[in-house]
């Protein structure tokens, strides 16, 4: 279906977000006619495609819900729903920011997201948000919930204390034949993620750094390349998630380059 | 009637802790004990976790010398990547350490001395409490206050610039370093940061030596205060340099007894297993070390400024060295066991550590590029350092999937255990024998002495080693099928 998406549409339709008239093709989703229009609907399972993350079409999982929008009046996933004439969106509303809000705390409740030593941290989009929607007090308890730490792999390690599910390493980090490197393994709470042990082997570098990359979360990092960008050079040290460099391009961190002197934070 | 006396919680010093002392019918002390009250627990829960964490993780033990935390545990992550034993890193790696190192020791000693230990002296120990703290600094020595603020800015901006935050960086990495010193950060170190001429590298040097001055001044008509109070005898050890400089960030175990008899010979700090053991007691968190050789009943030993003092050949900057020497020739080239005498020792290294930072500034390496090394990857690290208030010593193990299976730590102020405890017992003695009643003077005394040492409880507490665990299985008769013990 995400390929489908990608196909050049020239047929224009026009519709509204938060009373913003904007064009866009059919056949797009919501999130990608406002990301082609400027306009910031958060996400943490959908990604657009572009040189940084290396992808060769947009992921729309549709598993985070973070994107929830009210289209005709109606609560819906924006990253699934498809654009259609005379569409009403409404997007930036503080009733659904506080949905947003209560998705990221139970996320962060869920899992075991211990922000202070994830390197992740200052380029995670779970924190990003978190900052954004000004989540400063636990309003739920935590579930302390048991998690596995798979580092029986090359060049990476899985944390699943800091997995969100989003599945965009299910979609995105796959062979040249298009086979799958990462899986959902169970059900329900139980759901996991687990490595296919033989494809894994022979990651290449450049499919091991695109993992992390588009990993939302700490939750897959390369191994012993651990806190090699400095702060300053971090993906949210200079513009917030949701700021219109961020949109344009939502991969501005890359590790490893360019470290003469960075600004301090 | 028998008393006993807790003073909980012992105020101006990091972390908490208390002390009771007990005394009989006839008002004689008859013990008294610093007790360290927090459990961590560090050393459990960064098990499991990768191994280049342990730097970034380990140093939130502390908020005041997370860099010390920070850089022990990438000298150990040096030691398991193969980059060598702390000397394989690569110019700009090992002199960035070094400056946040130095950044570090200089704003620790300034804030213990300034903030936390100067009211005592500046106001008497039997001062009044509301004046006795650091808004009485503030009112009554307002230059004195703003000189130790804009020292600590200086010493926690040096930090930002190396570690890329005031507190909990992560620019120490295993192998290296993630950024070097731009020419612009230098140039504002060395000229003054944000153009301000109180913020330079100049003044920092000039401020040190006027701050032993005034504890010099303050020697010349407290003597017996600052010799007699809480002075006893004591092994000191510190790491140095192996041609015997002074050297907070590297080197070898040494060890003098009160004499100054060698009796630690320069140990490679990776055999730090061989020079001391920790002894569990059942009424504090905190171990009690000691060195091997000499047994729990006479090898314990200080660590700190006065150890690294005593220890040491000479101090490598000129300045420092200078007064090194008049420390020297008051003790008549003996160790000096003189508790308060912490404070002249902290202060000569707050000198020491502005001239390191002056010089290390002036170094071209700090521009060069080539941040990180990598070699031959092992399973187990090692690295220790001089930390602010003394020794750390960081071990861990790690398997072949690069998680930590084993975490050491013997925390600086761990190794001052036992002489806190005399010291706190010395106070007490000498305060409250024979008094009908406990006055708050006497109570704060204890506390100066404590003061001394400047101590970190809150990550000097420690797992108080294997939980002892039987299990039992018994049958539906009530017979004994199998029993299993641990750690008893």
């Amino acid at each position: 279906m995400s390929e489908d998406m990608n196909k050049p549409l020239t047929d224009l339709i026009s519709l509204t977000i938060d009373g913003q008239e904007i064009e866009a093709e059919e056949g797009q989703t919501i999130v990608q006619a406002a990301q082609k229009n400027g306009i910031y609907i958060p996400t943490l399972c959908a990604l657009h495609a572009d040189k940084e993350n290396g992808l060769k079409y947009d992921l729309a999982p549709g598993t985070c819900r973070i994107c929830t929008v009210k289209a005709n009046g109606r609560t819906t996933a924006a990253c699934t729903t498809p654009v259609s004439q005379g569409l009403v969106v409404e997007n930036d509303t503080p009733e659904l920011n506080d949905l947003r809000k209560t998705i990221v705390e139970l996320l962060f409740v869920e899992g075991n997201h211990f922000c202070p030593f994830c390197e992740k941290s200052g380029s995670c989009d779970l924190q990003a948000l978190a900052y954004r929607y000004q989540m400063l007090t636990p309003r739920f308890h935590y579930a302390f919930t048991p998690r596995k730490v798979n580092a029986d792999m090359p060049k990476l390690l899985w944390d699943g204390n800091r997995c969100i599910l989003c599945r965009r390493c299910v979609l995105a980090i796959r062979t040249e034949e298009g086979e799958p490197l990462f899986v959902f393994a169970n059900r329900g709470d139980k759901s996991t993620i687990i490595v296919d042990t033989e494809l894994i082997q022979d990651i290449s570098e450049e499919l091991a750094q695109q993992a992390m990359d588009i990993c939302p979360v700490g939750a897959i990092i390369r191994k012993e390349k651990g806190f090699d960008t400095p702060f300053g050079q971090r993906k949210y040290d200079h513009s917030p998630i949701g700021s219109i460099s961020s949109i344009s391009s939502d991969m501005t961190c890359s590790s490893g380059e360019n470290k003469t002197g960075g600004e301090k934070s | 009637m028998a008393q006993k006396i807790t003073i909980e919680p012992v105020t101006r010093v990091e972390g908490h802790g208390k002390v009771t002392i007990h005394l009989d019918d006839n008002h004689q002390v008859t013990e008294s004990r610093l007790h360290i009250v927090e459990f961590r627990g560090f050393e459990r829960f960064v098990c499991g976790r990768p191994f280049w964490e342990a730097p970034v993780l380990v140093q939130r033990l502390c908020g005041i010398c997370p860099v010390s935390h920070h850089l022990a545990a990438a000298k150990a992550m040096d030691m398991l990547i193969g980059a060598g034993d702390g000397n394989g890193l690569t110019p700009v790696a090992e002199k960035m350490r070094r400056l946040m190192h130095y950044g570090q020791i200089f704003q620790s000693h300034v804030l213990h001395f300034f903030h936390l230990a100067s009211p005592d002296l500046l106001f008497g120990m039997d001062a009044d409490p509301e004046r006795r703290n650091v808004i009485g600094v503030i009112l009554e020595h307002p230059e004195l206050a703003k000189q130790a603020v804009l020292m600590r800015k200086y010493g926690q901006e040096i930090i930002a610039a190396t570690a890329g935050k005031k507190i909990h960086g992560t620019g120490a990495i295993p192998g290296g370093i993630n950024k070097n010193l731009s020419l612009e950060e230098r140039d504002a170190f060395l000229n003054g940061i944000n153009g301000n001429p109180d913020l330079s590298a100049d003044k920092m040097i000039e401020w040190s030596e006027s701050a032993l001055a005034l504890l010099l001044d303050y020697h010349s008509s407290h003597t017996d205060f600052l010799d007699g109070f809480a002075a006893f005898p004591s092994n000191h050890l510190s790491l140095v340099r192996p041609d015997g400089a002074l050297d907070l960030y590297h080197g070898v175990i040494r060890a003098v007894d009160a004499q100054g008899k060698r009796i630690v010979n320069d140990v490679d700090s990776r055999d730090y297993l061989d020079v001391v053991e920790e002894e569990v007691r059942s009424w504090s968190y905190m171990k009690f070390p000691y060195i091997k050789e000499l047994g729990k009943e006479n090898g314990w030993y200080r660590v700190g400024p006065l150890a690294r003092l005593n220890v040491c050949d000479f101090i490598p900057t000129p300045k420092a060295q200078q007064e090194l020497e008049r420390f020297r020739a008051y003790t008549k080239g003996k160790p000096n066991n003189m508790s308060m005498h912490y404070h002249w020792a902290r202060l000569i290294e707050t000198l020491h550590a502005a001239e390191m930072m002056k010089e290390l500034l002036l170094d071209p390496d700090l521009q060069k590029t080539d941040l990180v090394t990598k070699g031959e990857r092992c399973g187990e690290g090692i690295g220790l350092l001089e930390a602010p208030r003394g020794t750390l010593f960081h071990h861990y193990q790690v398997n072949e999937q690069d998680l930590i299976t084993m975490c050491n730590l013997i925390v600086s102020t761990t190794n001052n255990n036992e002489p806190m405890n005399r010291a706190v017992n010395a106070a007490a003695v000498a305060q409250m024998t024979g008094k009908a009643e406990i006055t708050e003077p006497m109570m704060n005394a204890v506390e100066v002495a404590i003061r001394a040492y400047d101590p970190c409880l809150s990550c000097a507490t420690h797992a108080m080693g294997q939980m002892p665990l039987e299990v039992t299985l018994y049958d539906a008769a009530g017979a004994v099928v199998d029993q299993q013990r641990k750690g008893m």
